[in-house]
């Protein structure tokens, strides 16, 4: 069992400086893995639960990425972290 | 390089980035450069419990730095450990490293720098210069962990004796882990005068010259220097009459420094007892204590952009309330005027979507973006009022060049507060609003606007500008900003006039108020507030006890019928003013 979902990116750095602290934050929270993929650069599926890998994406404004969860809570952790992007990082 | 008593004094300019004398033998902060070790090893378990260790000990030596930039620098500057930290945690680098150790045999050191490298050259190689920027963060991060497994000692605690620090351009990193002790000044080959160093030197009190070149960095580790901040020269291997001539200077400097020091919770009143005010230029919490302890007899300006930057959306009302009344609280029964966001196309506010502009000084900015966006304007507004109860809290807005833009935000300002009241919830009474005075339209229609508000307080540092139509952050026509230009002088004469003659009072809050030598002219023409860096204000207040009213009033009609601004330093200096012998 797999979950997945696109996103795109509207905030204006794209997955970098605080909202990439945020993701990984958000996605260390859950023990599902989680991977991520920034679909405009076609890159390869990472790990999302890493920051440096993340920054790898290398995921600016307006790309479009896709997150994949797959494990205990992967439902609930695939609906945070695609809100998390949709709110454009705002914190709660 | 050859290393003798008989090399030539020689002279290297750069970038004024912090005032004063310092004298004393460099220190050559390079960013260590350690070989890393390689070799085959036996027991890849313990390699890995070495390697989990120094990482542990990073995490530590992290949250030291980020706790102690927090409180001897600013927050902001601290937010960069943050992110150093998550790296620290990062699953896969410590994966990577720990597989290299496994499969290849080979010792800890090797695999953990092969694998930050990795990530650093994958990140560095994005065509996008704001992720590309983070791979120096992963190999300072490596480095730390590299030094530690290591067993090399810290480059602070190497340095022995009180120096000047020569480098290539510090780093937040490096500037925390400098014995503050024991640094004596600044010499950097890079960097400009917003640079970290520059920053850090003015926080520390200390001098320091930035963008001096390369050649700097070939001088021998001890050379013996001289630092003049005030005016951006080093002078290495200095003849002993040079070393005793700028000896007797410092000297003069800190035996001043020391008495103003001392009497800095005195007020400032001149010789034939005319008070002004000396407040504070501050930007956090911390610098309001600061601020206290050199003697402020208040807040001439508080900037609110630290609240606004570095996150991804505006702050809300209950924290933005909650630091205001931390900063109020702070300063007691004491003024503190608080300027609402004052941002430009220049910085990077996602949520406000600035936008590129071809002249972000002359764009959308400050009370321009809030009247565009009522709703952050309320926000700061209301968090503002709510805070007030029971202080002297004063409202100042930035970059106003209409008389419609005031009215327009005071229409804005009576509905929060009927609003807050209705509520329940308490104002303070009186609340001053005032304008920054910094674009020319407002400097010529000053006595339009003196009708309309409550207090002036002068932006010079803008005001110079835009007078000059020369931008601050270009080098090439520096030379054109000096704020004594009779130009700015006459324009700040007409404003306090203007004022005066409607009743309200007159601050200035650019950089000019701490400058020794615009002190004089600006007290003769009438300034009833000087506000500037805390560090510097016990040295203007000193300033203040020497003149006499009268004489200030004579040097500035003077100066305002000058032709150029060395015309007027000119004439500061040559005014021997009077030892201070006043009582208080």
């Amino acid at each position: 069992m797999t979950k997945e979902e696109k996103v795109t990116l509207q905030n204006e750095v794209g997955l970098h400086a605080r909202p990439a602290s945020l993701f990984v934050k958000m996605a260390s929270n859950y023990t599902s893995e989680i991977h991520v993929r920034n679909l405009s650069k076609d890159t390869d599926w990472i790990n999302a639960k890493s920051i440096l890998s993340v920054l790898t994406l290398g995921a600016e404004q307006d790309h479009q990425i896709e997150i994949r969860t797959t494990g205990e809570d992967e439902e609930e952790a695939i609906t945070a972290l695609t809100s998390l992007v949709k709110s454009n990082f705002s914190d709660h | 390089m050859d290393n003798q008593n008989t090399e030539k004094e020689r002279l290297f300019t750069g970038i004024p980035a912090s005032p004063g004398i310092a004298i004393g033998q460099g220190y050559l902060y390079a960013q260590q450069e350690v070989d890393i070790p390689k070799h085959k090893i036996q027991n890849p378990g313990k390699e890995k419990g070495r390697l989990e260790d120094a990482i542990t000990q990073a995490k530590e030596e992290i949250q030291s730095l980020h706790q102690k930039t927090k409180k001897e620098i600013s927050s902001e500057e601290a937010e960069i450990f943050a992110a150093h930290e998550m790296m620290l945690e990062d699953p896969m680098l410590l994966e990577k490293a720990e597989r290299a150790i496994q499969e290849n045999e080979i010792n800890a050191e090797s695999a953990w720098m092969d694998a930050v490298e990795d990530f650093a050259e994958q990140i560095e190689n994005l065509d996008d210069e704001l992720f590309s920027a983070r791979a120096a963060d992963i190999r300072d991060v490596g480095k730390r962990v590299l030094r530690i497994l290591m067993g090399v000692q810290q480059e602070s605690a190497r340095m022995e004796e009180k120096s000047i620090i020569i480098a290539r351009d510090l780093t937040p990193s490096d500037t925390v882990l400098l014995d503050k002790e024991l640094v004596l000044g600044f010499c950097t080959a890079e960097g400009g005068p917003t640079s970290h160093t520059a920053i850090l030197a003015k926080a520390l009190g200390i001098p320091a010259v930035v963008g001096l070149g390369s050649g700097i960095l070939d001088l021998p580790a001890d050379a013996p220097l001289i630092i003049q901040g005030y005016k951006g020269k080093v002078i290495a291997y200095p003849r002993p009459e040079t070393t005793q001539e700028y000896q007797r200077k410092l000297e003069e400097t800190e035996k001043r420094a020391q008495l103003a020091l001392e009497k800095a919770d005195q007020p400032a009143v001149t010789r034939d007892d005319v008070r002004v005010e000396v407040v504070a230029n501050v930007g956090s919490v911390e610098d309001a204590r600061a601020a206290l302890e050199y003697g402020a007899e208040g807040i001439g300006l508080l900037r609110t952009e630290f609240l606004y930057l570095n996150r991804s959306t505006a702050p809300k009302e209950e924290e933005q309330e909650t630091i205001y009344k931390e900063i109020l609280e702070v300063m007691g029964d004491r003024p503190v005027i608080v300027r609402t966001l004052d941002i430009g196309g220049d910085k990077n506010v996602p949520y406000l979507d600035l936008g590129e502009e071809m002249n972000p000084f002359l764009g959308w900015r400050a009370i321009r973006i809030f009247l565009d966006n009522s709703e952050y304007f309320e926000t700061q507004l209301r968090a503002l009022l709510k805070a007030s109860p029971g202080h002297d809290l004063r409202i100042m807005f930035p970059m106003v060049s209409t008389l419609e833009e005031i009215r327009k935000t005071k229409k804005l300002i009576k509905p929060i507060e009927d609003d807050l009241l209705a509520s329940g919830s308490e104002i303070a009474k009186d609340i001053q609003y005032g304008i920054m005075v910094e674009v020319p339209s407002v400097t010529i229609l000053a006595d339009q606007f003196a009708k309309e508000v409550d207090f002036f307080s002068i932006g010079t540092n803008d005001l110079t500008q835009y007078t000059m139509a020369a931008e601050r952050t270009n080098d090439k026509v520096a030379h054109l900003l000096d704020p004594c230009h009779p130009a700015i002088l006459r324009q700040i004469d007409h404003v306090i006039q203007a004022a005066h003659e409607a009743g309200i009072w007159v601050g200035l809050c650019g950089e000019m108020a701490g400058d020794e030598e615009a002190v004089p002219i600006l007290l003769g023409l009438g300034l009833d507030e000087f506000s500037a860096a805390p560090t510097l204000i016990p040295r203007v207040k000193e300033i203040i006890r020497r003149w006499t009213k009268v004489d200030a009033e004579k040097l500035a009609r003077k100066s305002i019928r000058m032709a150029s601004a060395e015309e007027v330093r000119n004439a500061v200096r040559e005014h021997k003013p009077q030892p201070s012998n006043k009582k208080t």
